[in-house]
């Protein structure tokens, strides 16, 4: 036991392995236990700081759980109108086009009430980034059917499953926009283990560094859950997610440096 | 003297936005407003000024661009036609709630619904009362020509920084299509990044070590934190009140009655007043320029001295309402009004003088 190391040598600089960064706000999160918004939060902001651009960065947050995002994220930023973050984003960067812009959105946001502002955007080839979570479900109102609700997936507005004759299909946008010239690079990450939390972070630098280029839209759809909305613990929300989330919006590249990966390729590499 | 030239009112806007210093001008096309970005695409500002005009995909789109620039500290504005401004209202009342400075214009046109492309006064009660949810005023100019449309384009900028307020031009298809003199002001350089910093403090520009992180939002979901926002509004309102009152009065010396009219009615009235005075009665005009902050004070002092008031507007009464609000409740005040796009003549203003106020 003569290597037992005490607390204050813990706190010590040199044994320091992992900190928060101070691009997060020391504040608590406002997102339940056990949903993935805080750990993107997290390498979103790790991102601006290791490429040290927290002063030419311009964030825009959505309606959703994530509309106090600006409180949490150590950045200068603007909370948008429900769905009209890319509105917000298309003009900061062409008013700005020396500083860092994203928008970070929900599915309701991003692919019902927005797609308008999302289709267009994407097809200027705006040069933002574009952070979407996808959990089906509109979570901040209660649990409402999104429009990424899987086919039967129960919500408060679908308490019988989503049935798709009646209440349409489930919307791949990011599919979808992956067809528009204007996007550069669309990739489907997750964030529930530490192995996928590396992927998006590596995502996000590269989406990041697209923009240093203005190569277009680049747009990051990260799966995520709801253990609340979904009425299920974190860790069985987990197992749902990757049993039923996965197989209808697969992880991986999309497209990649303006090209589409062919879909073989997709399946193979997860 | 300035440059003088012969233009469109709808042209003298976007000439105006140029040579004051715009940023950005984010717009969708609809009639009778469309010269305003055709202007400004063949103009092409970005190589004069550096400002930016995008075409966006919808008026929704336009405004919440108006909203993300502002945020930023940025000149910026958009145009439309009644049905567009429609479509505006919840990103106008978001600008004002977040207190961004904007210019919204506003080429009326007929209503209500799609109704027609021709000139109307129709949206009075939209731009004025607040068209969108919440407690929030505008600053709202009325032009009466195609001078005025280039001059409160400059003015409207420098109000709506003054007061972080959106500010509004509240004018119609006939003055936007009409061609007239022009004297333009000479163009004022776009500010640089450190004089916008310098002059807004408050906008979201990129977080430097050195100062806390901005956020621009119009939620304050705590009631007593968003009462305070909403006390903040009312005072800098007040202020508006007191300070930036606008109008104009023509021949009213001698006046025993008055017209009261905004914008194209204005013009009619001008003409309307010298047949009346043929005819041995002495009229006069009260013109408001700035709609909201409304004339009140003075409207109403000069109420006092006058045996009646014809409020003349081309739509089914709405201005009327502040001016009865302005005056004593004894006095005459009646109402004339053509609708859905059609243009009262200088002579049956006239005759809804002697019939509705001086007869009547």
């Amino acid at each position: 036991m003569e290597d037992q190391v005490t607390k204050i040598d813990i706190r010590k600089d040199e044994n320091i392995v992992y900190k928060r960064t101070d691009l997060l706000v020391d504040r608590p999160l406002s997102y339940c236990p056990g949903c993935g918004h805080g750990v993107v939060h997290r390498m979103l902001m790790e991102t601006l700081e290791e490429m040290d651009i927290q002063d030419k960065t311009i964030g825009v947050s959505p309606v959703g759980c994530s509309v106090l995002a600006y409180d949490f994220m150590n950045i200068d930023m603007l909370g948008a109108a429900h769905g009209r973050a890319p509105a917000l984003a298309t003009a900061i960067k062409r008013l700005w086009p020396e500083r860092f812009v994203f928008t970070y959105q929900g599915d309701g946001d991003l692919a019902a009430i927005g797609t308008a502002e999302t289709i267009h955007a994407c097809n200027r080839g705006e040069n933002f980034v574009i952070i979407f979570i996808n959990n089906g479900i509109y979570g901040m109102t209660g649990g409402q059917m999104a429009p990424t609700t899987l086919p039967g997936m129960r919500s408060s507005t679908s308490p019988y499953g989503r049935d798709v004759a009646t209440m349409g299909h489930p919307l791949k946008i990011t599919e979808l926009i992956a067809q528009l010239p204007g996007t550069y690079y669309v990739t489907r990450q997750a964030v529930h283990t530490p192995n996928h939390v590396r992927r998006t972070k590596k995502a996000l630098r590269k989406a990041f560094e697209n923009q240093k280029r203005n190569t277009g839209i680049s747009f990051i759809e990260v799966v995520s859950n709801c253990n609340s909305g979904w009425k299920m613990t974190p860790v069985q929300s987990n197992k749902w997610m990757e049993d039923n989330m996965f197989p209808f919006y697969p992880l991986g590249d999309i497209k990649v440096d303006g090209q589409l990966v062919p879909k073989k390729e997709t399946a193979e590499k997860e | 003297m300035g440059e003088l030239r012969l233009m469109k009112g709808n042209e003298a806007v976007a000439e105006a936005a140029i040579r004051a210093g715009c940023d950005g001008y984010f717009g969708y096309p609809i009639t009778p407003q469309s010269e305003i970005m055709e202007y400004l695409m063949a103009e092409k500002p970005h190589e004069r000024t550096g400002m930016v005009v995008l075409q966006a995909e919808s008026e929704t789109a336009s405004i919440n661009m108006l909203y993300g620039g502002a945020g930023t500290g940025k000149m910026v504005m958009t145009s439309s036609s009644s049905p567009g401004i429609s479509l505006m209202q919840e990103g106008i009342s978001y600008m004002a709630g977040a207190e961004l400075p904007c210019l919204l214009v506003n080429i009326v046109r007929g209503g209500p619904g799609l109704g027609t492309i021709q000139p109307s006064q129709a949206d009075y009660f939209q731009a004025v009362k607040g068209g969108g949810h919440g407690d929030y005023k505008m600053i709202v100019l009325a032009p009466a020509s195609v001078q005025e449309m280039c001059d409160f384009v400059k003015l409207g900028f420098e109000l709506s920084f003054k007061y972080r307020t959106p500010a509004f031009i509240l004018s119609d298809g006939a003055i936007g299509q009409m061609m007239e003199k022009v004297e333009l002001f000479d163009p004022i350089p776009r500010r640089t990044e450190a004089e916008l910093i310098k002059q807004c403090p408050w906008a979201a520009t990129g977080k430097p070590k050195n100062r806390e992180h901005i956020i621009i939002t119009s939620l304050d979901l705590d009631p007593a934190g968003q009462e305070r926002v909403n006390l903040k509004l009312q005072a800098k309102y007040k202020i508006m009140e007191e300070n930036e009152v606008r109008y104009e009065t023509i021949q009213c010396d001698d006046a025993e009655y008055i017209f009261v009219a905004f914008g194209l009615s204005a013009r009619i009235c001008q003409k309307s007043i010298d047949l009346a005075r043929k005819k041995g009665i002495k009229v006069g005009l009260f013109r408001p320029i700035t709609l909201s902050p409304f004339p009140t004070k003075p409207l109403g002092e000069m109420s006092k001295r006058v045996k009646g008031i014809l409020v003349v507007e081309m739509n089914a009464g709405q201005m009327i309402e502040d001016v009865r609000l302005s005056v004593h409740s004894d006095q005459k005040v009646e109402h004339y009004g053509r609708f859905g796009g059609i243009i009262p003549s200088p002579d049956e203003v006239v005759a809804a003088l002697e019939q509705k106020i001086i007869g009547g």
